[in-house]
C-alpha cells in the first residue's frame, strides 16, 4: 500500500496477468503500469494476446492469475464494482463495433444517460462536445451505416472519451480501415495523447508508435519480449526477433 | 348465384363477430407469445447451461406436437388436473400463446445470435450492466430484426387459431360451419370465410411491412422505395 501512495502518478498497473483458452495459454504473466499522462504501444505479431491483455484490463475477459489496479483500486477480485471501472477505461475496438441503431450522436449520449443517469440536455451537449473533439458534429444525426469506417471509428473514440475515462484502451484502432482513412483517426488519437490522456494502444502503425508512444512494448507468446523509448526500441532492440518483426511490419505497412 | 350472395350477405354479421374473436385470439396469443418469447430468447443466449437447457425443454415440448393435440391436452386434460376450469376461448389464448412463445423465442433468439458479440462488448465496455446492454442495445436492434420473421408468425398463428373450431370457440370457422351445417349451403359460406382469412392475414402482413419500414435503420436492409 505504501508504493501505491509513493507512485499516486500511476494510474493503471498490471500485475503478471495470466490467461488460458483450453490447453492455450494466451497470456504468460503480463506485467506493466502506465503513468497519467503517458501513451504505451503495444505490438507484437498476431495470436501474441494483444487484444486479450486489454481486454482483460477492463475484465471483458476474466483473467486467470494475476491484478489489474487502476489509479490505486483494485479492479480485480471486485466483481460488484466492475461497471464502475470500466466506465473509467474506455475502450476502442478495431472493428469499432458502434451501435447500430442510434445515431452518431446517440452512440456517445446513451452511456451518459444510462450510466452516468445524466439528464437528456446535459447528455446531449456533452455528446455534441465530444463528437465536435472528433471533427464531427456535422455528422451527429447520422447512423453507422451512413458513416465511413474513419468516421466510425472517431465516434466510437467520442463515446469512450465522453465517460470521462482515467486511461484509453486502444485495440488496433486503425486495422479494419482503408488506407487513406486511417490517418484521421491516427490523428484524433495523436491529438488526445498530446492533450494528455492516458493511453494503452494497441496497433501496427509504427510511425504512429513513434510519435507518441512513451514506451514501446514487444509482445510474443503472451509475454512481453522487451520494451523500451521508441528511439531505442527502433533504432537498437535487443532480440533478433524484434528486429526481425520490425523490418517485416516496415515492409508491409511502411513507416 | 344471387341465392349465394344474399346468404352470404346475410351471414356477414354474424361471421363478422367471429373476426373479432379470432382477431381476439390472435392477439391475445401474439401477445403472450410475445412477452414469454422474449425472456425466453434472451434467457437462452445469455442465461446458463440449465436455464438455456430448461428453455430448450420448453420448446421442444411445444413445437413437437400438433396444435390440436396441444389444445385437447390442456383444454380437456392439464387444466381441468389443476382445477382450472377455463372458458374454451381464454384456454386457446393459453395454450396457442404458449406454443407461440416456443416459435417467438427462436425468431428473437436468431436475431439477438445475429448481432455481432462487438455490440454487447461496447456496452458493457461503456459500464452497462448485462441487463442495461440488453435492454437498450441488443433488443431495441434484435426487434427490428425479427418482424419479417414475427409477420410469418402472425400469418402462421392466425390460421391456426381456426382450429379452436375443435374446442367450441365462436371464431369465423365455427360459425362458418354452423351456417354451412344449417342452410347446407357449404360453398359460399366457407368461400366467405377463406376470403376473411385472407384479408385478415394480408392486413396484419401489410401492417407489420409498415412498421418494419418506419423503424429500419438508415443505411440498412432494403433500398427506399
Amino acid at each position: 500500500m505504501n508504493k501505491m501512495q509513493n507512485d499516486n502518478d500511476i494510474v493503471l498497473r498490471v500485475e503478471d496477468i495470466h490467461k488460458c483458452y483450453g490447453k492455450e495459454e494466451i497470456l504468460k504473466g503480463i506485467s506493466f503500469e502506465i503513468k497519467k499522462g503517458e501513451t504505451k504501444v503495444i505490438i507484437g505479431p498476431s495470436g501474441s494476446g494483444k487484444s486479450t491483455l486489454l481486454r482483460c484490463i477492463n475484465q471483458l475477459t476474466i483473467p486467470d492469475k494475476g491484478r489489474i489496479w487502476l489509479g490505486g483500486e483494485e479492479v480485480t477480485h471486485h466483481k460488484k464494482d466492475i461497471n464502475r471501472f470500466r466506465q473509467k477505461m474506455g475502450m476502442v475496438f478495431q472493428d469499432f463495433n458502434l451501435f447500430d441503431h442510434l445515431t452518431a450522436l446517440k452512440n456517445v449520449e446513451i452511456g451518459l444517460m444510462k450510466v452516468k443517469k445524466m439528464d437528456k440536455k446535459e447528455a446531449r451537449e456533452k455528446a455534441m462536445e465530444e463528437l465536435k473533439q472528433v471533427g464531427l458534429e456535422r455528422q451527429a444525426d447520422l447512423y453507422p451505416a451512413q458513416l465511413s469506417g474513419g468516421q466510425k471509428q472517431r465516434v466510437s473514440i467520442a463515446r469512450a472519451l465522453a465517460m470521462d475515462p482515467k486511461v484509453m484502451l486502444f485495440d488496433e484502432p486503425t486495422s479494419a480501415l482503408d488506407p487513406e482513412l486511417i490517418g484521421e483517426v491516427l490523428e484524433a488519437i495523436k491529438k488526445l495523447a498530446f492533450g494528455g490522456m492516458t493511453m494503452v494502444v494497441v496497433t501496427h502503425e509504427m510511425g504512429f508508435a513513434r510519435s507518441v508512444a512513451n514506451e514501446i512494448i514487444f509482445m510474443e507468446n503472451g509475454k512481453i519480449l522487451e520494451s523500451g523509448i521508441p528511439y531505442q526500441f527502433f533504432s537498437n532492440p535487443k532480440y533478433e526477433r524484434t528486429k526481425r518483426f520490425l523490418n517485416k511490419i516496415t515492409e508491409l505497412y511502411g513507416e | 348465384m344471387n341465392e349465394n350472395l344474399a346468404l352470404i350477405y346475410q351471414s356477414l354479421p354474424y361471421l363478422l363477430k367471429g373476426c373479432t374473436i379470432t382477431i381476439g385470439l390472435v392477439g391475445g396469443a401474439l401477445g403472450l407469445g410475445f412477452v414469454i418469447g422474449i425472456p425466453m430468447a434472451v434467457g437462452q443466449v445469455y442465461g446458463n447451461k440449465y436455464l438455456s437447457g430448461l428453455i430448450a425443454l420448453y420448446v421442444w415440448f411445444f413445437r413437437g406436437l400438433p396444435v390440436l393435440v396441444l389444445l385437447f391436452l390442456f383444454y380437456f386434460g392439464l387444466f381441468s388436473l389443476i382445477g382450472l376450469n377455463l372458458p374454451a376461448f381464454t384456454a386457446a389464448i393459453l395454450v396457442l400463446g404458449l406454443r407461440s412463445a416456443a416459435y417467438q423465442s427462436q425468431i428473437f433468439r436468431g436475431s439477438i445470435q445475429s448481432l455481432g458479440e462487438g455490440q454487447m462488448l461496447a456496452a458493457r465496455s461503456l459500464g452497462m450492466k448485462k441487463s442495461e446492454a440488453i435492454l437498450y442495445i441488443i433488443l431495441p436492434q434484435a426487434l427490428r430484426i425479427s418482424i419479417p420473421g414475427w409477420s410469418n408468425e402472425y400469418a402462421i398463428l392466425l390460421k391456426d387459431s381456426a382450429i379452436t373450431y375443435a374446442v367450441g370457440v365462436m371464431e369465423i370457422l365455427t360459425r362458418a360451419n354452423f351456417i354451412a351445417t344449417r342452410t347446407y349451403k357449404p360453398m359460399p359460406i366457407f368461400l366467405a370465410c377463406a376470403v376473411i382469412f385472407i384479408i385478415l392475414t394480408y392486413g396484419g402482413v401489410k401492417i407489420l411491412d409498415l412498421l418494419e419500414n418506419k423503424v429500419r435503420i438508415p443505411g440498412y436492409g432494403r433500398e427506399e422505395r
